[in-house]
């Protein structure tokens, strides 16, 4: 709780920030791209973020979106399918990568790490295969039909429909994830997966879940960024995303060692990480530096983290006669588990 | 932060005083101006029941804790200890109640890890003399594995025997034993008690803190009680006995030992379990053939690394055997998984709670409804309401001491978080329940309630296999003791044959029994 509120803190702050710089910087129309990337950007780093409770890593995410991202654009153009049917394809290819990582990883005891990090290669090789190497464009430019009801439409109180979506994800995986039993036996399942399959829980497959939930997620950005340039670059588009996936992850608190993490806080990472990068460009910072920014940013998280559970473990320590630390301690052990 | 030694030089009665130690965690007053003092060359044993503060205390002894206030004095002289490595400068070492080993090095690495001889200048190599050195420590204690295991492939008894042979290998004054015996067997226990006497007539003065009352009586020269975070009381050597420790500990009379009130079924019942020519992938791989009935509760006994738990594992899906059957209610059946096991009825309290049994960053209220999510959801959401009273229900029935159900169950006292491992289970009702170690830590009263419970199952026709390192438990609850020696079963005592003597003649590999 304590945790959140403080990264919670730490975003508005960015925000404030952001008011001030300019008058682009508050103009609607920067809002909404912000939102925008928000909202894709949230997708990935929510797959992340599950995969990561769950005790897994995933670091083929950048390479799995090139990846269907080729694929939709072949099916489009050079196979002529429905848009639609070839959205559901490539959401397939995503499930499919997922499951892969899954069994691998449960089945055959290969290191997650290894496993993803593998895949990161053979994807962004595969991408370029069939495209290839070479850009493709979409031509006459993405369907309509779809490409304005899932990517430019304002329908819902004017915000950007990708931020609507990511919400409506978001939504169902806190869910998931803070009430529902699967959800309970992923985030134990970082914790101490022998004591859960001891439990008799079929602990194998929740890891595959997670696996899939973080490729089909993936290779949803996948789509959004076809509708978004009209064409791709197998060679390049979707590079470092898994980095900013799980950079958005841990800065929402999510821990590396498995088992902690919250939806909110997903939502809240990625957001920090939208924000700092658009206030690099509207500080008038060079943009060379945006790397570095984020970074810093992330360092900072983790050692403010680090300190506030030692502060949290000394004032418990020093508890004796503080009635008020016995109130705090309580309010934050009624925390969801 | 150095140790302050104050006062004058004139030699103090006691060795290593507590007075009015006073530590508070969130929600519980561990200690509250506890007194102990502890004389040269003396074993003073502490006991309580769980969550009573006696590993709180003792880590505060030796540094690992902070005090809130009072004052600790060794030879007279406040002290203030910064640390381990501080205290155990100053002779003061302690044997955690939990395990603490670096998995990945051998036997002889944990013995000396961060006392390693170096050789090599600045590469550090680690010099091949300690697994010379070990040697030694390990042959005195009974650890029959070699110093160059790796301690992943020890039983946790074994692992046991290694943490004590760390102990042993440092220079101390005052060495603090949290529950050393907690799964040690009859032999290896008897062996430390040889070693405990040997230090003390060296002048070496020990903590001992345990809940096998027995060996509390055997092994101390005084005892010192604490029951919730304050002195309930002391006994002189004279005053030892069972019943005095009970009263002092629970604060009233609590019979000598629980009886069982359900009687197996006599006549030709079938089995519940049959196990047909099994062969472990441990020791020699004889095979081993046995069966259990409902309503039974069957003890296998043996020394450490015999190949109990391993054939508990077996039976519960989490190793595969070379070959032979199992039949569970006389249908052949292959359990693959833990989850096939619990389906069929066959349930596993694991001998390592920590690693095995709980998710320990999670609350209590996590852990035991962890194996029975089902019975408060609908459609997979979880209903927090059913969920905190079902949690609340399972605590209260196996009496686990916590301020909420929302406590982080690593931060409970030991014993209490082996109840919570055994609560995951009271939801269902099983056919085949095999409990490895089921008391390991646990107080007495809770014993009762523990062994309480295994009564009612039994009667109600589950049958238990139990593997237990305590001998007075083997002899008190079993029908049936079946006695197993390097991976092979050595005979079986039905219960008039019940002895000491002989369940440990057939463990140490003397012979057939009838
Ligand atoms: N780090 C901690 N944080 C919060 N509470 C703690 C912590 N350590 C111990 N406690 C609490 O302090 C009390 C005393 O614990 P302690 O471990 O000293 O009991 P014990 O006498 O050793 O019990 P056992 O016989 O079960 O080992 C318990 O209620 C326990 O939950
Ligand atoms: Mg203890």
């Amino acid at each position: 709780m304590r945790k959140l509120a403080g990264i919670g803190l730490f975003l508005l702050v960015l925000y404030g920030s952001l008011l001030i710089a300019n008058e682009g910087a508050r103009s609607a129309e920067n809002h909404y791209n912000l939102g925008r990337d928000i909202g894709k950007y949230g997708l990935i780093s929510l797959g992340a973020g599950l995969l990561i409770i769950s005790g897994g890593i995933d670091l083929s995410i950048g390479s799995v979106v090139g990846l269907s991202a080729t694929v939709l654009v072949i099916l489009l153009t050079e196979k002529g399918w429905s848009p639609l049917l070839a959205m559901l394809a490539t959401l397939l290819v995503g499930c499919v990568i997922g499951l892969v990582h899954g069994v691998l990883v449960t089945k055959l005891r290969v290191q997650a790490f290894v496993m993803t990090l593998c895949g990161l290669f053979i994807y962004r090789g595969l991408a370029r295969w069939l495209a290839g190497d070479k850009a493709m464009s979409l031509g006459r430019g993405f369907p309509a039909f779809w490409r304005d009801w899932l990517y430019r439409s304002r329908a819902v109180f004017g915000l950007p429909m990708s931020l609507v979506i990511l919400l409506v994800i978001a939504g169902v995986a806190a869910v998931f994830l803070h009430r529902s039993v699967y959800g309970r036996y992923l985030s134990a399942i970082g914790s101490n997966e022998r004591a859960v399959r001891y439990s008799g829980i079929a602990t194998d497959r929740y890891k595959m879940l997670a696996y899939v939930l973080c490729s089909v997620l993936a290779a949803f950005y996948g789509i959004l960024f076809v509708m978004e340039t009209n064409q791709v670059q197998p060679s390049s588009d979707g590079n470092f995303l898994e980095l900013y996936a799980i950079a958005g992850a841990v800065l929402g608190g999510c821990s590396l060692r498995g088992g902690e993490g919250t939806v909110v806080g997903i939502l809240i990472g990625t957001a920090i990480l939208q924000l700092l990068g658009n206030l690099v460009l509207m500080w008038g910072i060079p943009s060379a530096l945006e790397y570095t920014v984020i970074g810093g940013a992330l360092l900072l998280g983790a050692i403010l983290d680090e300190s506030l559970r030692r502060g949290e473990g000394r004032r418990a320590r020093g508890a004796k006669e503080g009635e008020k630390e016995k109130q705090e301690e309580e309010q934050k052990d009624h925390k969801p588990a | 932060m150095a140790a302050e030694h104050s006062g004058e030089a004139t030699p103090a009665p006691y060795l290593l005083e507590a007075r009015d130690v006073s530590r508070a965690f969130p929600g519980v007053q561990a200690l509250d101006r506890v007194r102990l003092s502890l004389r040269r060359g003396e074993v003073l044993a502490v006991v309580g029941e769980n969550g009573a503060g006696k590993s709180t205390l003792m880590k505060i002894l030796a540094g690992v804790e902070r005090l809130d206030s009072g004052t600790v004095l060794l030879d007279g002289r406040p002290l203030r200890l910064g640390g381990v490595q501080e205290a155990q400068r100053l002779g003061i070492v302690l044997i955690h109640q939990e395990l603490n080993l670096a998995e990945n090095l051998d036997v002889a690495g944990n013995i000396f890890l961060g006392r390693e001889p170096r050789r090599g200048g600045f590469l550090g190599l680690v010099d091949k003399r300690i697994y010379a050195d070990a040697e030694p420590i390990t042959r005195r204690l009974g650890l029959d594995s070699s110093p160059r295991a790796p301690v992943a492939g020890l039983s946790i008894g074994q692992q046991q025997l290694v943490e004590i042979a760390r102990a042993l290998s440092l220079d101390s004054r005052v060495l603090i034993m949290d529950e050393p015996t907690s799964s040690l067997t009859q032999r290896e226990t008897d062996r430390l008690f040889d070693v405990i006497r040997d230090l003390k007539r060296g002048g070496l003065s020990v903590l001992y803190i345990s809940h096998r009352l027995k060996e509390v009586e055997e092994i101390a020269d005084r005892v010192v009680v604490l029951r919730d975070g304050r002195n309930a009381g002391e006994l002189q050597h004279d005053q030892i006995s069972h019943e005095a420790m009970v009263r002092l500990m629970v604060g009233r009379e609590l019979k000598q030992f629980f009886r069982r009130t359900h009687v197996p079924p006599a006549g030709n019942v079938p089995p519940v379990l049959r196990v047909e020519r099994l062969r472990l992938d441990v020791g020699t791989g004889q095979p081993i053939s046995f069966s259990l009935r409902g309503g039974e509760i069957v003890c296998l006994a043996g020394l450490i690394g015999a190949g109990r738990s391993e054939l508990a594992e077996t039976l519960f899906g989490l190793r595969r055997p070379l070959s032979g059957e199992v039949f569970l209610d006389g249908r052949p059946v292959r359990v693959g998984s833990p989850a096939e096991a619990i389906a069929h009825g066959v349930f596993l309290l694991p001998e390592d709670r920590r690693s095995q049994g709980l998710v320990l960053e999670a609350s209590v209220k996590a852990n035991v409804t962890l194996a029975s999510l089902q019975r408060v959801s609908r459609l997979g959401l979880i209903n927090p309401p059913r969920e905190r009273a079902l949690a609340r229900d399972l605590c209260q029935r196996l009496n686990v001491h916590t301020p909420s159900v929302d406590k982080t169950v690593g931060l409970l006292s030991g014993g209490n978080q082996q109840k919570v491992v055994l609560a995951k289970w009271l939801t269902r009702s099983p056919r085949l329940l095999i409990v490895d170690e089921p008391t390991r830590g646990v107080d007495v009263g809770a014993k009762t309630e523990i062994y309480g419970l295994m009564d009612r199952l039994a009667g109600q026709g589950t049958a238990i296999l139990m593997i237990s390192s305590d001998l007075e438990e083997v002899l008190g609850m079993s029908d049936r003791v079946l006695v197993m020696h390097e991976g092979r079963l050595a005979g079986e005592l039905p219960r008039e044959d019940l002895s000491e003597e002989a369940v440990m003649h057939l463990a140490t590999g003397g012979g057939h029994g009838s």
